[in-house]
């Protein structure tokens, strides 16, 4: 035990000590925010150094009425030929032609450009005239716009959760969700990026021979261990390093711009164009009040780890039976399929329903359950599909390690030998 | 005094062959034990099941009169063929960190390996990266890992390869020093001239089996093959009283190099006797087998089979 306490450290020490642990841990929480302040910098400046661009038009029609907040427009009294050829040798950025059109077929409107225009530009102005139009068309009818104001009707659904006995829980999905997959997300880039340090590490030891020496001293599957649970906490401290800087910065950054957070600022104009709605931020964060965050971190802490080690073992084996790197990659498809199947999982049948029976199963098996279980989470699991779950991957784990301690163990002292899926199961078989 | 290490009947078996086959051997303490054998002979799977790196699949091996267990992990040093060392890691964390794992405490660690740097005069080392090292500094390395943690039985795989002369030279003055201090060291080797110079005892393993043991004088005595080599003036010819005369050549003028086989167990002086009757000798040595001439005897009549 004391000895795979001194690989765990020795291990954690290496990676927390290599400059790149370093640069990637101070340096990518940095870059997030600077990125995120470049964008707002620009964003603003745009917005203020906007030049609106000229349009010239000629309107047969003598309907259109033109908005100057978009573009400016220049009015010519010509026919649309002559108007074209003067327009060949002007600056003005486009030529709007509006034909004589009857109210219910607006055709035939064209804009004449030298270069090709933004698809926001055209949009603008198909707005422009639909709006046109559609004014024309009321006068026409005889509607009144507050009639057709009071025609809109908006029913709030509130969504209660009444699964625990009495008590109500007002729930909000897209919160919820969001919160899952975020947190799936984070799993499957853990697993993935802290999986192939692992089998990175095991290659070098390996090709270096070092792991002979290593082995006369403790047993493999110690140093098999060691190596993984060490990394598992570089990873977890990387982690919390990563929250805690990201969210300092991020706030300070927007602080900074006088900004608050982006959705609660456009929930505000809401709020005050319409002020039947209730303020949607405190609405927000009742709502995450709302969940159950000890719960949540809880799980998540669960399955990380779990996931973590089901996955490991598995580099892990593969490490060990190959001489580089590039000789991994064919064996690292039956570990890849089903990550990917549970990461697509999370987006297709999780986010459409999380209560759906491919979403159950995916969050039961244990090489699925890590993600689609994060996925899940939020929105509150039956206690037995929770224990079935957890118990699984347990076991899942349990069996991974195995299998993989007996690959490894084998593994890690051949060198030069031609692997395949055969090869590795005779060493799984082969006695101690 | 009983043996370092006893291995009884150690069989080991891989799906297509046999890496050992009821291989026994007796190594006695304090000595300079060379483990012989050709090239896929099975040594280095004895080594490795000595080291508890892999199980021996029946046999039973005893160390200083105990059952081998996971406790005597610190009781060996071994050196492998296959010299590695983590390469990122500095010199000194490298020896501290390996000789923890041998059950040292970090003090006791970090204290014995800067007696050693020092004894080796390498203390400069310390906070340099083993990938920064030549071949010959980080053997030099490797070699103080395998020693510090001062184990009883050393084992050493081809130790010298790599060492430039005088390096080996401060090598061999080094393994001589631990057996003087009671160390018994397994030595597997190629060199013939190193088990000459240093091995008490020999084992050779051939085609997964034992098939010589004992003392170096034991061998030599056992491969003794009555050849004498004889210096004389003028020739002679000795065909009829139970010798045999192997060869017979020319030095220089009248003087003669010859060599005798003697057919029955004689002694020296009955030769002398029987050849100052046929020639003037000159000089008489008796033709003692190397332990190169033996290994390649045994190994190519092994084959042969």
């Amino acid at each position: 035990m004391n000895k795979i306490f001194l690989i765990i450290q020795r291990e954690f020490l290496n990676r927390v000590q290599k400059k790149s642990f370093l640069i990637a841990t101070i340096v990518l929480p940095l870059i997030f925010p600077a990125i995120m302040a470049v964008l707002v910098y620009f964003s603003i400046q745009q917005r203020k150094n906007a030049t609106r661009q000229t349009i010239q038009y000629v309107d047969e029609s003598g309907l259109f009425v033109p908005d100057t907040s978009k573009f400016v427009f220049k009015k010519l009294m010509t026919d649309v030929k002559s108007a074209k050829e003067a327009f060949q040798t002007s600056d003005d950025y486009g030529l709007l032609y509006i034909p004589h059109f009857e109210l219910s077929h607006p055709d035939g409107v064209t804009l004449y450009t030298k270069i090709n225009p933004s698809p926001n530009d055209i949009g603008n102005l198909e707005g422009m005239l639909e709006n046109q139009i559609r004014e024309l068309k009321m006068k026409k009818f005889n509607v009144d716009q507050k009639v057709l104001d009071s025609l809109k009707t908006d029913v709030p659904i509130e969504n209660f959760n009444v699964a625990d006995a009495g008590q109500e829980k007002k729930s909000n999905s897209n919160v919820l969700l969001g919160v899952g997959v975020a947190a799936g997300i984070l799993m499957y880039m853990f697993i993935f990026i802290y999986g192939a340090q692992i089998m990175q590490g095991i290659i070098e030891e390996k090709t270096s021979k070092v792991v002979e020496v290593i082995v006369s001293s403790v047993r493999p599957f110690q140093l098999m261990m060691g190596k993984i649970i060490g990394l598992a906490s570089v990873g977890l401290l990387q982690f919390l390093i990563w929250i805690v800087l990201i969210t300092t910065l991020s706030s300070v950054v927007l602080a900074y711009f006088g900004v608050q957070m982006p959705q609660q600022q456009m929930m505000q104009e809401m709020a005050q164009n319409n002020p039947d709605m209730q303020a949607p931020p405190i609405e927000i964060l009742k709502m995450m009040s709302q969940i159950p965050f000890g719960y949540v971190i809880f799980n998540f802490l669960f399955y990380f780890l779990g996931g973590y080690l089901l996955y490991g073992a598995l580099f892990a084996a593969v490490g060990s039976a190959v001489d580089s790197p590039a000789e991994a990659q064919q064996f690292m498809f039956p570990i890849t399929i089903p990550l990917l199947i549970s990461y697509f999982g999370l987006f297709t049948f999780i986010m459409n329903d999380p209560h759906s029976t491919v979403s159950v199963w995916l969050s039961i098996i244990p090489f699925t359950s890590p993600i689609a279980m994060m996925g899940r989470i939020a929105f509150g699991v039956p206690g037995w599909q929770l224990a079935l779950s957890m118990v699984s991957l347990i076991l899942g784990f349990m069996l991974t390690t195995w299998v993989a301690g007996r690959i490894y163990r084998v593994g890690i002292l051949m060198h030069g030998t031609k692997i395949n899926y055969k090869v590795m199961a005779k060493w799984f078989m082969m006695k101690g | 005094m009983e043996a370092a290490l006893i291995a009884q009947h150690v069989t080991k078996r891989y799906t297509n062959h046999v890496a050992l086959d009821q291989v026994s051997l007796t190594i006695p303490q304090q000595t300079i034990f060379g483990l012989l054998g050709p090239n896929g002979a099975g040594k280095t799977t004895l080594i490795r099941i000595i080291n508890q790196i892999i199980n021996a699949d029946s046999g039973e091996i005893s160390i200083f009169g105990e059952p081998l267990q996971p406790k005597h992990i610190g009781t060996i040093g071994y050196l492998p063929e296959e010299r590695g060392l983590y390469k990122k890691l500095k010199v000194g964390e490298q020896l501290v960190y390996l000789a923890q794992l041998k059950g040292l405490s970090r003090k006791d660690a970090s204290e014995k390996s800067k007696a050693w740097m020092r004894k080796f005069e390498i203390t400069d080392w310390w906070n340099k990266k083993v990938e920064d090292l030549s071949k010959g500094m980080a053997q030099k390395v490797q070699f103080i890992s395998t020693v510090m943690h001062e184990p009883r039985l050393i084992i050493l795989d081809e130790p010298f390869s790599g060492f430039d002369p005088v390096n080996a030279q401060l090598i061999t003055q080094e393994i001589l020093e631990l057996k003087a201090k009671g160390c018994t060291v397994i030595f597997s080797t190629h060199r013939m001239e190193t088990v000459e110079d240093l091995c008490d005892h020999i084992a050779l393993i051939n085609k997964s089996k034992k098939i010589l043991e004992g003392s170096k004088k034991q061998v030599k005595d056992t491969y003794r093959t009555n050849t004498f080599v004889v210096e004389h003036k003028g020739t002679f010819n000795l065909t009829s009283d139970g010798y045999e005369l192997v060869e017979q050549k020319n030095i220089e003028d009248t003087f003669f190099r010859s060599i005798v086989r003697s057919q029955h167990i004689t002694s020296p002086n009955q030769l002398i006797r029987d050849l100052t009757n046929v020639t003037e000798v000159h000089s008489f040595i008796e033709k003692i087998p190397t332990m190169s001439e033996i290994f390649i005897t045994l190994v190519k009549g092994g084959s042969d089979e």
